[in-house]
């Protein structure tokens, strides 16, 4: 029951957000706030109360909680959430990073706050479900249905643009590309499910049964390429990627924080969970195809961020780079490339949501995203750029900050599968640096565009960045708690995907 | 013959009332007495519709049948019509012409539809279509004085005299060569004539009389304009029991009517829906106004729903009902907002209705309930999860993948796709503020009417049936079986 309060938390919080409008602004932040407060809280007790080893050798799912009720009997179709070492940690993302938008929007979002913080909470609801969902039909419909907040918040909370490209236009690129992309997915799950009815008569969503489903090898080449598809747009994967900078440069900052944060991840948890255990043959045969669009990801990502004008955009590009490694780590399939692949992903949400936030305080403070008009920061400021510089460093990956262990971990794992790609893939890595220091450059140094001061941050703002400082350090020193409880889920995918275990490599 | 009477019995109650409500405008004009005159026969013919349900498959002569699709089809007609009688009584309240005629027709109309859904017959499928058909010029041309219904009204009175007229010269050339117009023994009959060119022909006339009423692609062109000029709750009988009773009466002839199940006759109905969801879609792009809006979308969605059609084995005759149940509720829900903020009807002399989209600029800020069932309903329209639309295109989808229609299926994607840009874009347009645009409100005391608690009831089964649709797939399904 716990894992459906989970996910009824933020739409119930939601609820009273939008309510609590009427007794001013305030009321709907600190309940917002302490929504996620709750939902982590509750995260952290089912972390601390867990064993999240693998029952036992060969074991093809390591539920920790489990959850179901018929709902469709027509279609098999149940509600079944289940949790492991993978989804909590995911779900403990979600509410810290929830945390974190609601509190950096505290000042920036000023019009029709309950509404706003609806749209927010939902979407971190959704976002939930797709983390817990184990029936596909489920999975589905949280998937599609966390669009329709994201929507909202883009069109009705964004920035213009630069260059005159609206915000109403952003969001609802993304949606369709994602909408689109999606009922590929929707496609590819009922080919599946019919699939496997032809072979055993009985109609089912049900992850468990369909893992074992038998398909011919033509077929489960598309309908593997049908959930790439979907999972690829939301990565994103390079010729998919349309949507990103435009999403990103016209949400508000919480919008950005949650996108970047949380909402790329479910695709790679997607491709964790099902495109890898449900189709291994096809995936195996696809994994070359998926690196090397990994690899011109992480370069296409890293030279267009080089020459962005606008610092969100910039931000938005670094991470399709990242991605690309994330998508290498996956489709080498050794465990410790999948365990790096967590580590990236949890790194790369605080580095990330932390630019994004010290981007979004700028905003505030300049009125511009244009790096243009910024420049010798360095000393107008007081206390942003250290933070600023903090980020920098974790996203170009410098040891002693959890992206260098996860980039690390990623690297040595899949250099066994792949030595090629990794060679090449290390390049990224000095582009990352010199796409780093433009930005400390552009923004924080220079001659300053006038010399009044901006004002200091005030507590919230510090607050808020130190912990996410903290929590970069700390990953960065200490990941071995992030990795043990992913472990189990990890070894099932890797297992699902070199059934032979000739390729393990690395920490058991 | 007493089953026969009393599976008619739903049919008998509504001409009763039509009846009934034309001795009381004689008697006196009182326009609430009459529109609850109407709502009590119909809500009458709605419980016998359900107690009927009993007696099982009952023919009735040879023209009419009564069995579980037929009943199906009565229950969304008698509810359609029941959600147009309590919104019109709202918008008829600034009328000044006579308004009680109006629920004479609305009724005469749905006594047409249920005769469609029963039809098993040449005869009473072109009686009922009608029946149906002719109370409509009466409705969508009601206020007259409005050039938009005036044109509304004949634009689709001329269309459907053609149309007519292509059904009936089918009908002909179907008999020449059959010598019988019952569809069970027409089916017969055309499996031993095999591809009789005449049979052809008149088979082909016959669908393109049926495709002007679903407004199916290359015989859509009537729509737009008949959607926008049209008064509120008429074009919303249209969208609604119109569609539905006509589409069941194609399902049962393609049912009986084996020269259908040809594989050329499949390839070209395919491409007829693929056409019609893309051209559909497609032109709502560009569209400023809601009710042209619709109007479009109404015809890609007709588009899908052909899917199950063309496909007609394993699910699709459950895809059809459960496509039909949740488009009927959207619909309902979508025309029923629009008809609240065009209510009471204002004469303007061009159209009438709130139907520019401008209209409903920021209409969230100051209607937030109302906007949220119009939110709900484009949501559903654009087959958005958790919400009714979203398990009709679930079927369409599944019904084309089991069947391995991968270009339908592709259609239904790319259809969607482009159907988001123009509901989002209504969706926003509702959230957004712009001062100093001419927009238009309900009336505050909306959702205490009859009509408002329709449509807030009509969004609340919409979401209801998004998250919970088991009874409704039960129900469907046990009557596909």
């Amino acid at each position: 029951m716990t894992l459906v309060w989970l996910i009824l938390i933020p739409f119930i919080g939601g609820l009273a957000c939008w309510q609590a409008e009427r007794f001013g602004d305030r009321a709907p932040r600190w309940i917002a706030l302490a929504t996620m407060v709750l939902e982590l809280a509750l995260v952290l007790a089912l972390w601390i109360g867990a064993d999240f080893r693998l029952p036992a050798e060969g074991a093809t799912t390591a539920w920790t909680h489990e959850w179901r009720l018929d709902w469709i009997p027509r279609f098999g179709i149940q509600l079944h959430l289940a949790m492991d070492g993978l989804s909590l940690i995911m779900i403990a993302l979600t509410g810290l990073l929830g945390a974190m938008a609601v509190v950096c929007s505290w000042r920036e979002i000023v019009t029709r706050v309950g509404f706003f913080h609806l749209n927010l909470l939902w979407i971190l609801g959704g976002v939930v479900g797709v983390f817990l969902a184990i029936d596909l039909f489920l999975f589905f419909l949280f998937w599609e249905m966390m669009l329709v907040p994201m929507y909202f918040l883009i069109a009705l909370w964004g920035h213009s643009g630069s260059k005159g490209s609206s915000r109403i236009g952003a969001a609802t690129k993304f949606f369709i590309y994602t909408q689109a992309s999606g009922l590929m997915m929707l496609i590819a799950i009922l080919g599946l499910v019919f699939a496997h009815h032809d072979a055993t008569g009985v109609y089912t969503f049900a992850y468990a049964d369909l893992l074992d489903t038998p398909l011919s090898a033509s077929t489960a080449w598309w309908l593997m390429l049908g959930f790439f598809v979907a999972f690829a747009v939301k990565l994103p994967v390079v010729p998919l990627h349309g949507w990103l900078p435009d999403a990103h440069a016209q949400a508000p900052t919480a919008g950005s924080v949650d996108l970047a944060g949380i909402l790329l991840k479910t695709a790679a948890y997607g491709m964790l969970r099902f495109a890898l255990p449900l189709f291994p043959e096809a995936s195996q045969a696809f994994a070359p195809v998926a690196m090397t669009l990994g690899l011109i990801g992480i370069f296409y990502g890293a030279i267009l961020a080089c020459g962005q004008q606008d610092l969100k955009r910039l931000i938005a590009y670094t991470s399709i780079s990242h991605m690309g490694f994330v998508l290498i780590g996956i489709y080498a399939g050794t465990e410790l490339a999948l365990q790096g692949v967590v580590a990236l992903m949890v790194a790369h949400a605080f580095s990330a949501a932390g630019l994004f936030i010290v981007s979004g305080q700028l905003y505030e403070r300049l009125h511009t995203r244009d790096m243009r008009q910024m420049g010798g920061l360095w000393g107008r400021i007081h206390g942003l750029p250290g933070f600023a510089l903090v980020f920098v460093a974790a996203s170009l990956g410098l040891p002693g900050t959890a992206n260098f262990v996860g980039e690390f971990m990623v690297m040595f794992g899949a250099f066994g599968v792949a030595p090629w790609i990794v060679v090449i893939g290390s390049v990224g890595l000095i582009l990352a640096a010199i796409y780093s220091l433009f930005l400390m450059q552009r923004v924080y140094f220079g001659p300053p565009a006038e010399e009044r001061s901006l004002g200091g941050m005030d507590r919230r703002e510090t607050l808020l960045l130190l912990s996410v400082v903290a929590l970069v350090i700390f990953f960065g020193l200490f990941p071995q708690p992030l990795l043990e409880t992913t472990a189990g889920a990890m070894q099932v995918v890797q297992h699902s995907f070199h059934p032979t275990g000739a390729m393990t490599g690395g920490v058991q | 013959m007493m089953p026969a009477l009393l599976a008619i019995s739903p049919l008998i109650l509504v001409c009763l009332s039509v009846v009934g409500v034309m001795l009381s405008i004689a008697w006196r004009r009182n326009h609430a007495l009459n529109a609850i005159l109407s709502a009590v026969g119909l809500n009458a013919a709605l419980l016998a519709l359900l107690f009927g349900w009993t007696l099982g498959d009952v023919d009735v002569t040879a023209l009419l049948v009564v069995d579980d699709l037929s009943r199906f089809g009565g229950v969304l007609v008698l509810v359609s019509t029941l959600a147009c009688v309590t919104l019109a009584h709202h918008y008829l309240e600034g009328y000044e012409g006579p308004r009680d005629e109006f629920y004479l027709l609305l009724l005469s109309a749905a006594a047409g539809g249920l005769v469609l859904v029963s039809a098993r017959h040449m005869a009473t499928l072109f009686f009922g279509i009608e029946l149906l058909s002719m109370p409509l010029f009466g409705m969508l041309a009601y206020t007259f004085r409005d050039r938009g219904a005036l044109e509304s009204g004949i634009k689709y009175m001329v269309l459907s005299a053609a149309a007519t007229a292509f059904l009936l010269f089918g009908m002909a050339l179907l008999y020449a060569v059959t010598g019988t117009l019952e569809f069970a023994a027409l089916g017969d009959a055309l499996a031993t004539y095999g591809n009789d060119t005449w049979l052809l022909a008149g088979a082909g006339m016959m669908l393109v009389g049926l495709s002007f009423k679903l407004s199916i692609v290359p015989f859509h062109l009537w729509t737009p304009d008949v959607y926008q000029g049209g008064p509120g709750p008429a074009t919303t009988f249209l969208a609604t029991a119109s569609k539905v009773a006509v589409f069941l009466v194609l399902l049962r002839l393609f049912q009986s009517a084996l020269a259908f199940h040809e594989n050329w006759w499949h390839d070209l109905l395919g491409f007829i829906a693929l056409i019609t969801m893309l051209v559909g879609n497609l032109l709502a792009l560009t569209q400023t106004d809601l009710k042209r809006l619709l109007g479009y979308s109404s015809i890609a969605h007709f588009g899908y729903l052909l899917v199950a059609l063309v496909v007609n084995e394993g699910l699709a005759t459950e895809t059809v009902g459960i496509y039909l149940v949740t488009y009927v509720v959207t619909t309902l829900g979508a025309f029923g907002v629009v008809t609240l903020v065009s209510s009471p009807y204002t004469a303007t002399g061009g159209t009438a209705d709130a139907s520019p989209l401008h209209h409903y600029r920021g209409l969230f800020w100051r209607r937030p309930y109302l906007t949220a069932v119009m939110t709900v309903s484009l949501l559903s329209l654009a087959g958005i999860p958790f919400t009714a639309g979203f398990i009709g295109k679930f079927y369409i989808i599944a019904v084309g993948v089991e069947a391995h229609r991968w270009w339908l299926v592709g259609g239904v994607v790319l259809g969607s796709a482009i159907g988001l840009y123009y509901y989002l874009r209504v969706m926003v347009t509702l959230f957004l503020i712009e001062p100093g645009m001419q927009n238009r409100d309900a009336t505050y005391d909306w959702a205490a009417r009859a009509g408002g608690m329709v449509v807030l009831g009509v969004a609340t089964l919409v979401i209801v049936l998004g998250l919970y649709p088991t009874p409704m797939i039960n129900w469907v399904s046990w009557i596909a079986s």
